[in-house]
């Protein structure tokens, strides 16, 4: 029911009624406005459940919002904003609401306490996999997932401040404004749709007026720092090193597509103030759980902020000072209140209503909404009729920020609850009620000392002003469960109550972290918010230890559960990882080349052409085009990285096996290189362009690797040397052209004509490509006359189709990743599938271009026991037995009268082709003793795909052993 | 997680690449026998406290530092230049 | 013969506008990365217009670079003072301008690039999503970034997702 008539409504559905609501206030306060109580069925038992907060530690009021692939569950009513139009669903409940089958747990409970799983489904083994998961699975969680694809937009953000104020109620606004006012760089942050925390939620006054008022007042003063940035909306998640805390913000407005429905912020603060407030406690009476069963203060807020009656004739059960407010609110309203039951026997109370102190609820009545309560008083029991029960156990402040790096709480026996411990995190101080100071006028105080203490800390000299405000007690009695017939619940979110914690304890979970995972307590959305202290007093009582000995278990991050979606902000789709596209990219898409991702790169697998109906016949034709004629291939993506300086053939020398300080000027020579723990690091060739300055190039795939390692040879192991390193890879463009016809080809495009003498195989230098100043290396990685041209990146598309263009004129044409692989297995080079990081230069057959004049890296340990020998699996060709006997890679090599298993396999083959050229499959792999095994016959066996096949052991090289085609 | 580069300044974790413990700065003689690569190569401590390891300012400036923090209380006392280490 | 064509790294990729923020291709017409050989940084800097900027600074033409490196716009003439590499192809540069332009990065880069911190010519060697940039202040409301030039559309795609995003608010 609304106190008064609302200036502004919208229509928003539940369960597809229409419900009018005031844009912008909780939906649950449009459902209590419009007399649902009735909102939610629990997680386990289905019971019915009503709103019991006002805030983002409701357990009970969880709905899904919208539809099909925006749906989105778990959301909680108490923070989520009625908008025209929002469409909210209850959840866990079939067919419908009131009418639940699944309710039928509700009976069968006393079969289903804590462990009731672990019991009862064990056996027959054979049934849990079968059976019984897909039955608990079914019926277990919480809302459902579409299962589609989310379009909704998210985002990731950073901030960084000096100070970041968590939670804007008195503590927080108090110690903004000081430290705002001495010229600190302020965040300030709350979960709410406005800041004032509980200033706008209870009856105060501050500074002479009410406390919404000097809110509103202090909000205008923070708007008009420019050195203070309010964030409303915003729950601080969690606090993690050096000062950084994650924070999720809920984006205010209609949703429109493209903006963003939640972003993650990332802030880095200096000094952060916890002033995040304190959360009130339900107590444990005998089905404490009946819809309209709300929190004290949430009525409160319900009546004092929105002018929403949750109830007609309103009871109130506490245990402490503060829930009397509610009585006193309740009448200045005009709402009925039907009795105010205390249950300490000195409360003292005074009100125009029902009074019974040392009173305690004993029974409650209505299955969809609260009808009547019992309770127990002066030796006897009364019957109260009521709609609602505002229950107050006392307050926990909120601490969980304070535990995000291992910190323990500190109990306070006078307020029966946990206070933060000092300290806790770096760089952070605490400020009001999460420190256990419940007074307006204390809250203030301490927020503004904080702001001190913290400016203080980055040299400022705030001037503190602290209002007068109301200072009232807090007084408690501890009272946590009431005995009686039926459950008594703690944890409403995941079903526990009362007799399931003693049943952990007697079953020996007395460990507060076992009692949690044993019960589910303090588990889900809500991770125990409310319950946690509850349930450890009740733990510590049946344990008979005291509370501070039960402890607590870890609170985490995050405070509330933070969408993935918002998480990974900006990491789907294209976001995933950053795409590299060579020059020629957009020139082989024109010539429909499906394209193959190497690392980050993408690089044409092949070019089709009309006619071909599989990948097999253009690699064929394209290979066919090196070997014959002249292919063209983007070979942009190696790495290249220019070195230079009086040290530089030194520092070559020091990273690679062999010695390139004998490199003459205009040669270029293939390198290996090795890891300190002897194995193949990475291998390519690298150019001498002067004295002082070479062109070393890297596999595509450790390109970054290579860099990082120069980089710390020169910077950690090496500084002595006088060499620098940059990458130039982006810098050049560079092609790859291979084949009989690579000269002619090269001559079209030119300045000057190539010919033997000036350009021998292994000769680099600098050339005019059209005029462009470019560079050329009569290299081959086909085994074919070959080179390889680069030009600047800008030219590297046009130089592309120069190239490619002439080529087909020549009967060839470009080529991609699948021939090039293939053209390099027939020649017996190795890439990354053969130098996998188990493989040493013995076993590449490599071993002599280990220096013996020289130290470099990975050659001590080249030479270690175990690194050498027959017993290695060394690299090997396979032969297959022609066109119709395909090899595959991963295959394990046997003995061919072997039985096929793990301990007979003597190796594996890491790269397999069809060679067009020699008109059978290839394989490269590694065998044991394999160099002195050629023309042995063996076993190819690959488990996987089912296939055998016999091969003969060979020389990796297949074709043109003696390399007079790269010569000639 | 942050780390102050001597170059940069302070900056978050994902700016840098870890490599592992410190010790890989004395470098073994070629000849220095099995024993002392063995150590370089794979012996290393654990320690629950003060710690110094070798960090990578790869999405940064290009520094490799020396960094020295602690596993217990996270906190990371210093950065140095790693060339400056060894000089 | 025929002539080769020169191609832009944003080539059909920008200009991109949000809200008042654009996004459009800088072309530098020559960059010349220049790390002083050891003890050489003096000799160098008195032989460049500009010298060579502090650490995370820009001074007229030259750029830090990162450890021990600079960029300069220009041809340069050192004699073996400092190793001198041609870089002129190497980079994607983008200037991004307009009210609000710190809160697009701020989706972006986890450096604080606020006015009052990061002034002009300040220079932030950093990432962008998950992008390895350079960072440069060059006016109130205007940065230069610069990224590898394979990189340039997932610059301007994360780009285009961070200005729609702040855009829409």
């Amino acid at each position: 029911m609304r106190l008064h008539a609302p200036e502004n409504t919208v229509t928003f559905t539940f369960d597809g009624r229409k419900i009018k609501g005031v844009p912008g206030e909780p939906v649950s306060a449009a459902l209590l406005a419009n007399d649902i109580k009735l909102v939610a069925r629990s997680f386990k038992y289905h019971r019915p459940r009503g709103v019991m907060s006002a805030g983002s530690e409701e357990q009970n009021a969880l709905v899904t919002i919208g539809h099909g692939a925006q749906a989105e569950p778990n959301v909680r009513a108490t923070t989520l904003e009625v908008s025209e139009g929002l469409e909210v669903s209850s959840q866990n409940a079939w067919p419908s609401l009131r009418y639940d089958m699944m309710a039928v747990n509700d009976l069968a409970s006393p079969f289903l306490a804590a462990g009731f799983y672990y019991k009862t489904f064990m056996w027959p083994r054979s049934f849990w996999e079968k059976l019984y998961e897909p039955v608990i699975r079914r019926a277990a969680g919480l809302g459902a997932l579409s299962g589609e694809t989310n379009p909704d937009t998210y985002e990731k953000a950073f901030a960084f401040c000096d100070v970041l104020v968590i939670g804007a109620g008195p503590a927080g606004l108090m110690a903004a404004l000081t430290a705002g006012r001495a010229g600190a760089d302020v965040i300030i942050a709350d979960e709410d749709t406005a800041m004032g925390g509980r200033l706008l939620r209870e009856q105060e006054q501050v500074d002479g007026k009410p406390g919404a008022d000097w809110v509103a007042a202090a909000l205008a003063e923070l708007d008009a720092l420019p050195n203070v940035r309010r964030m409303t909306r915003t729950t601080v998640t969690g606090a993690y090193d050096q000062g950084t805390y994650g924070a999720l913000e809920r984006i205010a407005g209609p949703r429109v597509p493209g903006k963003p429905l939640e972003c993650f912020w990332r802030i880095v603060a200096k000094r952060a103030i916890l002033c995040a407030g304190a959360l009130e406690r339900p107590i444990a009476f005998p089905n404490n759980d009946r819809p309209g069963i709300m929190m004290a203060s949430a009525v409160r807020a319900y009546v004092n902020r929105w002018g929403v009656a949750p109830g007609t004739r309103v009871a109130i059960f506490g245990n402490n000072d503060d829930a009397h407010r509610t009585a006193r609110d309740l009448v200045a309203a005009g709402i009925k209140v039907a009795a105010l039951i205390d249950s300490r026997d000195d409360a003292d109370v005074e009100g125009d209503f029902p009074i019974y102190t040392g009173a305690k609820v004993i029974a409650t009545k209505g299955r969809h909404a609260l009808q009547s309560i019992t309770i127990r008083h002066n030796g006897g029991t009364r019957v109260i009729r009521t709609d609602c029960l505002a229950m107050s156990g006392g307050w926990n402040p909120t601490v969980h920020l304070t535990c995000h790096m291992n910190g323990r709480p500190t109990w306070r026996e006078d307020i029966a609850s946990f206070v933060p411990t000092p300290e806790s995190i770096p760089g952070m101080v605490t400020a009001g009620a999460c420190n256990g100071t419940f007074s307006t006028a204390a809250c203030l105080a301490e927020g503004a000392k904080a702001a001190v203490e913290v400016a203080g800390g980055l040299g400022l000299k705030p001037e503190v002003t602290v209002p007068a405000a109301d200072d009232a007690s807090y007084a408690i009695t501890p009272l946590w469960a009431v005995p009686g017939k039926g459950r008594k619940w703690i944890d409403f979110q995941n079903d526990v109550h009362v007799k399931d914690i003693k049943l952990a304890a007697q079953e020996n979970f007395r460990s507060v972290e076992h009692m949690k995972r044993y019960t589910t307590q303090g588990m889900a959305p809500d991770q125990g918010k409310s319950s946690n202290v509850v349930a450890l007093a009740v733990l510590a009582d049946a344990t008979g230890r005291g509370i501070p000995e039960t402890g607590t278990t870890t609170f985490r991050p995050p405070y509330v559960p933070v969408s993935i979606a918002a998480m990974g902000a900006g990491s789907q789709g294209k976001g995933f990882a950053p795409e590299r596209f060579t020059t020629s990219h957009r020139a082989s898409i024109a010539r429909d080349a499906p394209m193959i991702e190497a690392g980050l790169w993408y690089r044409p697998s092949y070019f089709p052409q009309k006619g071909e109906t599989h990948w097999q016949q253009s690699c064929d034709r394209e290979v066919g085009y090196v070997r014959n004629a002249v292919g063209v291939c983007d070979v942009s993506t190696l790495g290249k990285i220019d070195i230079q300086g009086p040290d530089a053939a030194a520092l070559l020398d020091f990273v690679y096996t062999n010695t390139f300080s004998t490199l003459k000027v205009g040669r270029v020579r293939y390198g290996l290189m090795l890891r300190e723990d002897g194995h193949v690091m990475d291998d390519g060739t690298t150019a001498r362009l002067g004295e002082q300055h070479f062109v070393m190039t890297t596999t595509t795939a450790a390109a970054g690797l290579v860099m990082r390692h120069l980089e710390f040879v020169l910077q950690v192991l090496r500084p002595d040397l006088d060499a620098k390193v940059i990458s130039v890879t982006e810098q050049w463009a560079q092609f790859a052209v291979a084949g009989p016809q690579a000269r002619a080809l090269l001559n079209t495009v030119l300045d000057q004509e190539l010919d033997d003498e000036s350009w021998p195989f292994m000769a680099c230098g600098e050339v005019g490509v059209a005029g462009v100043p470019g560079r050329l290396f009569r290299i081959s990685f086909s085994g074919e006359h070959a080179y390889e041209v680069a030009v600047p990146s800008r030219y590297g598309e046009s130089l592309f189709r120069m190239l490619t263009a002439q080529a087909e004129v020549m009967g060839g044409g470009p080529y991609g990743m699948e021939a090039l692989n293939v053209l390099r297995i027939e020649k017996g080079f190795i890439t990354h599938a053969e130098i996998h990081g188990r493989t040493t230069a013995f076993d590449i057959g490599m071993a002599r271009m280990i220096s013996t004049k020289k130290d470099c890296i990975g050659k001590a340990s080249a030479a270690r026991p175990g690194l050498l020998g027959e017993s290695r699996q060394q690299l090997v060709g396979l032969r297959g037995k022609g066109r119709d006997h395909a090899l595959t890679a991963g295959a394990h090599l046997f003995e061919t009268q072997a039985a096929e298993t793990r301990v007979n396999s003597q190796g594996y083959t890491t790269s397999v082709c069809f060679s067009p050229t020699l008109e059978t499959h290839l394989a490269l792999g590694f065998l044991e003793n394999g160099r002195a095994r050629h023309g042995e016959v063996i076993k190819l066996r690959d488990h996987l795909r089912d296939i055998t096949e016999e091969v003969e052991v060979c020389d990796p090289v297949f074709f043109d052993p003696t390399g007079g085609r790269a010569r000639g | 997680m942050r780390i102050i580069c001597p170059n940069c300044g302070e900056r978050d974790r994902r700016e840098f690449y870890y490599q592992g413990d410190a010790l890989a700065l004395d470098r073994p003689a070629e000849d220095a026998g099995l024993e002392a690569w063995d150590d370089y190569l794979h012996n290393r401590d654990n320690p629950a406290g003060d710690t110094r390891d070798l960090w990578f300012h790869e999405a940064g400036c290009g520094a490799w530092l020396v960094v020295e923090r602690n596993t217990m209380t996270h906190a990371v006392h210093k950065a140095t230049l790693a060339e400056k280490v060894k000089a | 013969m025929a002539k080769l064509i020169a191609l832009t790294p944003f080539a059909g990729l920008l200009p991109v506008i949000h809200g008042g923020i654009e996004a459009s291709e800088v072309l530098p017409q020559r960059l010349m990365s220049v790390a002083p050989y050891a003890g050489q940084e003096k000799a160098v800097a008195a032989k460049l217009d500009d010298g060579l900027a502090k650490v995370n600074r820009r001074k007229g033409a030259v750029t830090w670079f990162g450890h021990g490196v600079w960029l300069v716009a220009g041809d340069v003439a050192l004699d073996g003072l400092a190793a001198v590499t041609d870089q002129s192809d190497a980079w994607a540069v983008v200037q991004i301008a307009g009210t609000g332009v710190e809160d697009v990065l701020a989706r972006l880069v986890p450096v604080d690039l606020r006015r009052g911190l990061f002034r002009n010519n300040h220079v932030a060697k950093t990432m962008l999503g998950h992008l390895s940039v350079t960072i440069i202040r060059t006016g109130s409301h205007a940065f230069e970034i610069m990224v590898m030039r394979s990189m340039a559309q997932t610059l301007v795609h994360d780009l285009d997702v961070a200005m729609r995003g702040v855009a829409a608010r």
